[in-house]
């Protein structure tokens, strides 16, 4: 009854950084994921395939991956859309980050420089103080909004070629969370957010290539998030002089 | 091979800026080199302008030409990108204006030479 056309080969990385690629086929359904693909061979194929899930949905940002050389997440990409028109799925780790095993990818260079793009809060009242209120329509509410749907995929991360190319590079998820700060009319501190985006590794390091808002699955932009940074620290830079 | 994350317009913009601009820095000590020849040695210029008056140099030169307005255009676009926070419509009205404003010109000088 299996028919070739009715099966994948799927093409899946496996081992640490020097490991190599190994061939499946996979039956094919008319609705799939990549997800589903690779569940398939960890349930019928191979035990021993490491990969990273959690909600299925949407969600969570755990099951990114590199498919046919694009940064996806995995569980809302259907196989139709990945292969676009190719007869192969080749499946890789998340690009721009250590490979621990299989398919899953070290996510803590990309976590760590959250932290150091410092973009945590700096509040302006105590817990004794009433709660400051914030419209919707308020212009730095509106940037704001623009962003708070990150998931902590480190889709945007993978694609990008200057992560790639400088270690140091904050990338653009951890730049566009200190934007969607800066724009909080509730942050006490907007300059120590410029000054550690602005740094060697910061905003301007952006060679504004855009692969990061071509691939983010919820339809962020980063890139005009970075923008607005290396606007705001431009103007900064020169009321400083003045 | 262009890698697969690769193929989208902004990264094919990034890199024709990158190339136009390394194929600026090889040609414009050549061109400044040349110039300055007018300055110091006229009877080597004026052999340097007969050999540019070869079909294939003109055609080189209008390559050169090409190279800059890639560049130029491409610097315009990221200042506009960076600097100017507009919206999607208002970005497809001021594309639309300088396209309009182009061929308007275009036409004109077309004439005038
Ligand atoms: S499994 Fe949660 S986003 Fe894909």
């Amino acid at each position: 009854m299996e028919a070739a056309e009715n099966t994948l080969e799927v093409s899946v990385w496996r081992g640490g950084e020097d490991g190599e690629y190994q061939t499946f086929q996979v039956p094919a359904q008319e609705n799939q994921t990549i997800l589903d693909v690779v569940s398939w061979i960890q349930q019928y194929a191979d035990p021993t395939l490491t990969y990273r899930f959690a909600c299925r949905v949407g969600m969570c940002g755990s099951c990114a991956m590199m498919v046919n050389g694009k940064p996806r997440w995995t569980c809302r990409t259907h196989v139709k859309k990945a292969t676009e028109g190719a007869d192969k799925i080749e499946i890789a780790p998340l690009r721009n980050l250590p490979v621990i095993k299989d398919l899953a990818a070290d996510m803590d260079p990309f976590f760590d420089k959250w932290v150091k793009a410092g973009a945590v809060h700096h509040p302006t009242r105590t817990r004794d103080d009433a709660i400051e209120t914030i419209t919707p329509d308020e212009p730095g509410r509106v940037e704001a909004a623009k962003a708070i749907e990150c998931i902590n995929c480190s889709v945007c991360y993978a694609g990008c070629d200057t992560v790639a190319n400088n270690p140091d590079y904050l990338g653009p998820a951890a730049l566009q969370r200190a934007w969607t700060l800066y724009n909080d009319a509730k942050d006490a501190d907007r300059q120590a957010i410029l000054d550690n985006v602005s740094g060697v590794g910061g905003c301007h390091n952006c060679h504004t290539q855009g692969s990061c808002t071509m691939y983010c699955p919820n339809e962020l932009d980063p890139l005009s998030a970075i923008a607005g940074l290396k606007r705001v620290t431009a103007q900064n830079f020169f009321k400083r002089k003045g | 091979m262009i890698r697969p994350h690769r193929t989208h317009p902004l990264w094919y913009a990034y890199m024709a800026h990158r190339l136009s601009g390394l194929a600026l820095v090889l040609f414009l000590p050549a061109h400044f080199y040349v110039l300055g020849l007018a300055l110091t040695d006229m009877a080597a210029f004026d052999g340097f302008m007969t050999f540019a008056s070869h079909p294939l140099v003109k055609l080189a030169e209008f390559g050169l030409v090409f190279l800059l307005a890639i560049h130029i255009f491409g610097g315009l676009r990221l200042l506009a990108l960076e600097f100017l926070p507009w919206s999607a419509p208002q970005k497809t009205l001021a594309a639309a204006t300088v396209a309009v404003a182009f061929l308007l010109s275009g036409t004109f000088f077309l004439q005038a030479v």
